[in-house]
């Protein structure tokens, strides 16, 4: 089998198509077993009592927001390189997904200060960081809505998008390089983590499912992108007649 | 654990049902615009898969 011919828009949209079912079933069932255990078995933590429980979402869509914006930055930069149509298409699909979990970890982020440090915001490195993670997927969308040229926006976007992911570990290493009210990371590369097996099960169940959703969304949404952009082309036409 | 702990969370189920809601509408809300989007394109081009 020749793997290349699939870099083509053409050969790669049916693909997808029958791949898609595989990531979104498994991924409803993870989120429900991480809420399970996350809400049922997983004991109440005791500093901070339940509101812990924000953890098993808030941590998930902070770290999809990283991941899905470096996967953006390297889609966009081979399409950018090699002039390569469908990587572009990726990269667009992959900003919308990741531009709503960096949205959702900021809003989780809220729910979860106000009780515990007693503010909604702080311009904390950590939060500051994200913050400007957002706008740069902001940013990356906002370029391809603004032109027509489509292949134009793309490399545009590309430019964005590499020099954005810099941003990408200060977010990471920011609670370590600064003062922050954020605390520390729970889970790490090297060592124990800092919490209970129930917990980390939970959160990382809630995590497996968020990548599951994010590779069915994001296949979905590039299938309607290559749809939309290649309209003209003769596979469409041709198939739609 | 009794249902009224669950909704109370220990007295913060306004912050933990407020993220989860939170989480509802922004996924929740991507699929349903997603499905729109893909049904605009199926109308067109149904008989390629």
């Amino acid at each position: 089998m020749n793997l290349y011919k699939y870099a083509a828009p053409a050969a790669f949209y049916p693909l997808a198509g029958k791949l898609i079912p595989w990531f979104a079933i498994p991924a409803a069932i993870l989120f429900a077993v991480g809420l399970y255990i996350g809400f049922f078995i997983a004991p109440t933590d005791f500093q901070q009592g339940d509101a812990y429980r924000i953890m098993f979402i808030h941590v998930p869509a902070a770290w999809m927001g990283m991941f899905l914006y470096v996967l953006m930055a390297f889609y966009a930069g081979i399409g950018w390189a090699f002039n390569a149509r469908l990587s572009s298409m990726m990269a667009s699909s992959l900003a919308i997904t990741g531009a709503l979990f960096t949205l959702l970890s900021l809003v989780t982020g809220a729910f979860w200060g106000k009780p515990t440090w007693g503010t909604w915001w702080v311009w904390d490195a950590r939060m500051t960081s994200t913050l400007i993670l957002l706008f740069l997927y902001v940013g990356f969308i906002s370029l391809q809505a603004a032109t027509d040229d489509q292949r134009r926006a793309d490399r545009a976007g590309a430019v964005l998008a590499l020099v954005g992911v810099i941003n990408v570990p200060i977010i990471y290493f920011s609670v370590q390089w600064w003062n922050t009210l954020h605390q520390g990371a729970t889970i790490r590369i090297l060592g124990k983590p800092s919490i209970a097996p129930p917990m980390l099960a939970a959160m990382l169940i809630m995590l497996a499912a968020c990548w599951l959703y994010s590779i069915a969304i994001v296949l979905i949404r590039l299938r309607c992108i290559i749809f939309e952009r290649e309209q003209s082309a003769a596979w469409i036409t041709e198939g739609a007649a | 654990m009794k249902w009224s702990e669950f909704f109370t969370q220990g007295g913060y189920g306004f912050y933990v049902w407020g993220s989860y809601i939170a989480a509802l509408v922004v996924l929740g809300g991507e699929v349903v615009l997603l499905m729109r989007r893909r049904k605009a394109c199926k109308r067109v081009g149904r008989d390629r898969d």
